[in-house]
């Protein structure tokens, strides 16, 4: 069949199972446009507030389902407003199809309107990128993309096409889903190695990370922890790989991580890292980080072994074949004084967070709260900051694939069109835990969410302060709150009017309650501005670059 | 830090250079040299570069190179197996000295005379980067106008980039 360069975007986006794409029409796409509004039906299609939020809806969509996510956008504003989202997931690996258009081909290199060079903007931040100049390497050229966005270590490719190739027509001819590129097994002297150190060992720590969720490993992750008898902490992109029912999962480890976590792992003899960079988030400084240990790391990258951390034994390879070879060589074992500690420490982290007085809205009540109605199924999205990390330390997972958030680039404003996204790829309801600093640059989102009638929750936790920051300043700027202190007059609950969402203020607990409840059994955004005291702070907290033994724990246990 | 020598094999397509030179600027290493140019197979380039830095830079350098989708093989080349060369062309002021000094290197080093005018003579060497140090040492008293060094390339007698 003979069509023009922008059929064969879709019909090839068809072709590599994309059922959903996001984006916001312009000038250098508008044939690409024309053709979405004839594949109707075939291929659904939402627009967004913003082209960011369109990227962040493409990651969103990408980690609640498995799937590539696919964003559109036009040539120059348009494709540098992806340049957020497009980081966000190359940070997180997250698989992601960003296509552009671009000026006609006579036109580029002159400065023309709305041209930007964006594979060179984007070389850093994609995976591969690609500048189409023929129309007969448009097809397989978008069918690559797909493959390198899945093969190994996913992320995101970019396929930027001028509007004359879009518009140029060749020959199509259909193709199936690209098969993935072959990736390294991982050898059994690796495997070998590593099961010698896990035997040899008297306490053995498994720090899972994003490798891990992408790969769906909860299951083999839980066989080989209750085989060795070990237990296992995450990095923030870790969670909901293992669920919080789980005796031996510990939670979240590191700067903002949970006491147990992060006490088990400095108290380890081994540590079996899953799909991490041992990121200075997780593991302070690379310098006195585990002393005593023994380590291994396993991933499908291998430039990410040794990168941050020296290890004793790193295997490369597709980590559930390599889990399942791992836990065959491994042998059973009790270790019950492992276990007897690992277990205290978990029971002495529950008492951080003990019982408050008084009723007023604290961030640990908020998430009572959520915790006790929230279903299992629900879809559990966040924005970047003290909410954030209040989210990781206290909600509880039960299934995979159920928590999406920015871990690596940490990009606030990510929340809302991720949220959006998130929902469309599993279908599942959607809690979205953001704050009102991070809230303020994604709201634009509401119009999309209301349009859709996304059943999302927003949560606002309302502190006034841009509070991450803000207790970085408490804590090691002598107070001075500079530029943290917000002081906006906006009415969050008006603003939800404005935008066609019903809300909610909650400031007690109790309002808390009735506002999620409400919100629960609402079909469609409900918005809650829960407000919260500015000089909340995230505890415990280790340092930047310290250690488990730096942590500070606030309260009584300072 | 230590000096290395790395070959890349890569196929010709769109910003491959920029993708390599890229990473040294992302990884925050820094190039000594970089010489690229066509092979045999149209569809390929090679690329040399030699870098100063740690046995953690190096490692790190070759595995994320070896990421990039158009670099198809990257060898770390081992000195002790390996021929390193690079060409200079030079330009001197011109005076009786310096043919002579000229002269004298031609047979030290295989100077050779290319073109020569009233006030210059340019000429041309082929060596190792230590043997081009040590001609333009040798010269810089007869006054340097400029100078141009490609870079070294090097090939390894004992592997093949291509296998």
């Amino acid at each position: 069949m003979i069509y023009s360069g922008s059929r064969i975007v879709i019909e090839t986006l068809i072709e590599q199972g994309a059922t959903d794409v996001f984006g916001y029409p312009g000038g250098q796409v508008l044939n690409i446009y024309d053709e979405l509004y004839k594949a109707k039906g075939r291929i659904r299609h939402f627009l967004t507030a913003h082209e960011q939020g369109a990227a962040h809806a493409a990651d969103g969509y990408a980690r609640a389902s498995g799937k590539v996510g696919v964003v559109i956008a036009t040539s120059g504003p348009g494709a540098t407003n992806l340049v957020t989202g497009i980081a966000t997931a190359m940070l997180d690996s997250v698989p992601m199809v960003a296509i552009t258009g671009n000026v006609p081909t006579f036109l580029i290199g002159k400065d023309s309107f709305q041209e930007v060079n964006i594979t060179g903007i984007t070389l850093p931040i994609t995976k591969h990128n690609y500048f189409v100049t023929d129309v007969r390497e448009l097809a397989d050229t978008l069918r690559e993309a797909f493959a390198i966005a899945r093969s190994g270590r996913p992320g995101p490719v970019l396929v930027d096409i001028p509007k004359d190739v879009q518009i140029a027509e060749c020959e199509y001819e259909p193709k199936g889903e690209v098969a993935l590129f072959p990736q390294r097994r991982a050898s059994d002297a690796e495997i070998e190695a590593a099961a010698e150190l896990i035997n040899a060992s008297e306490r053995p720590y498994i720090y899972i990370g994003g490798g891990a969720a992408a790969a769906n490993l909860g299951g083999e992750v839980r066989v080989l922890t209750e085989k060795v008898g070990g237990c296992a902490g995450c990095s923030l992109m870790g969670l909901s790989v293992l669920p919080d029912s789980f005796d031996a999962f510990l939670g979240m480890q590191g700067m903002h991580g949970r006491y147990a976590s992060t006490m088990a792992m400095s108290e380890a003899d081994l540590i079996l890292g899953i799909g991490v960079r041992f990121s200075d988030r997780a593991t302070g400084s690379p310098k006195g980080f585990a002393k005593g240990a023994r380590l291994i790391q396993l991933d499908i990258d291998p430039s990410e072994i040794d990168k941050n951390v020296k290890v004793d034994v790193g295997i490369v390879g597709d980590a559930a074949d390599a889990l399942c070879r791992l836990t065959e060589r491994c042998k059973e074992a009790d270790r019950a004084e492992w276990k007897r500690r690992f277990s205290s420490l978990k029971l002495k982290g529950k008492d951080i967070f003990a019982e408050e007085d008084g009723d007023g809205l604290t961030p640990k009540r908020a998430f009572d709260v959520i915790n006790a109605y929230k279903s299992d199924d629900d879809m559990i999205v966040t924005d970047v900051g003290q909410h954030q990390m209040w989210t990781a330390q206290h909600i509880r997972l039960f299934k995979e694939r159920r928590f999406a958030s920015s871990g690596g680039l940490g990009t606030m404003g990510y929340g809302l069109g991720a949220a959006i996204g998130a929902h469309v790829g599993c279908g599942s309801r959607v809690l979205l835990i953001t704050g009102d600093g991070s809230f303020g640059m994604d709201l634009n989102e509401l119009a999309t969410a209301v349009t859709y009638k996304v059943p999302v929750v927003v949560v606002i936790m309302n502190n006034g302060v841009l509070g991450m920051v803000r207790q970085w300043q408490t804590l090691f700027y002598g107070k001075r709150y500079s530029c943290t202190e917000l002081d906006r007059k906006t009415d969050f609950v008006l603003l939800a009017k404005a935008f066609g969402l019903p809300a909610a203020r909650a400031t007690t607990a109790l309002e808390f309650e009735e506002a999620f409840k409400e919100a629960l059994t609402y079909d469609g955004p409900y918005l809650i501005d829960a407000v919260i005291e500015k000089d909340e702070l995230v505890l415990p907290m280790i340092p930047p670059n310290g250690h488990a033994d730096d942590l500070i724990m606030g309260g009584d246990g300072e | 830090m230590k000096r290395f020598c790395i070959a890349a094999y890569v196929e010709n397509k769109y910003g491959v250079l920029a993708r390599v030179a890229g990473l040294f600027m992302r990884k925050g290493f820094n190039i000594d040299s970089l010489t690229v140019g066509a092979v045999e197979d149209k569809a390929y380039s090679r690329i040399t570069l030699t870098m100063n830095g740690d046995d953690y830079q190096c490692d790190q350098l070759i595995k994320q190179l070896r990421k990039l989708f158009n670099v198809k093989n990257v060898l770390l080349l081992d000195d002790s197996q390996s021929v390193e060369r690079e060409l200079m062309l030079i330009k001197l002021a011109a005076g009786t000295e310096t043919e002579a000094a000229l002269f004298r290197l031609s047979r030290q080093y295989g100077v050779r005379l290319t073109r020569a005018t009233e006030e210059v003579l340019c000429a041309e060497v082929a060596g190792t980067p230590k043997e081009i140090d040590e001609v333009i040492e040798a010269v810089r008293p007869l006054g340097i106008v400029e100078l141009c060094r490609t870079g070294v390339v090097a090939l390894e007698t004992n592997r093949n980039i291509t296998d």
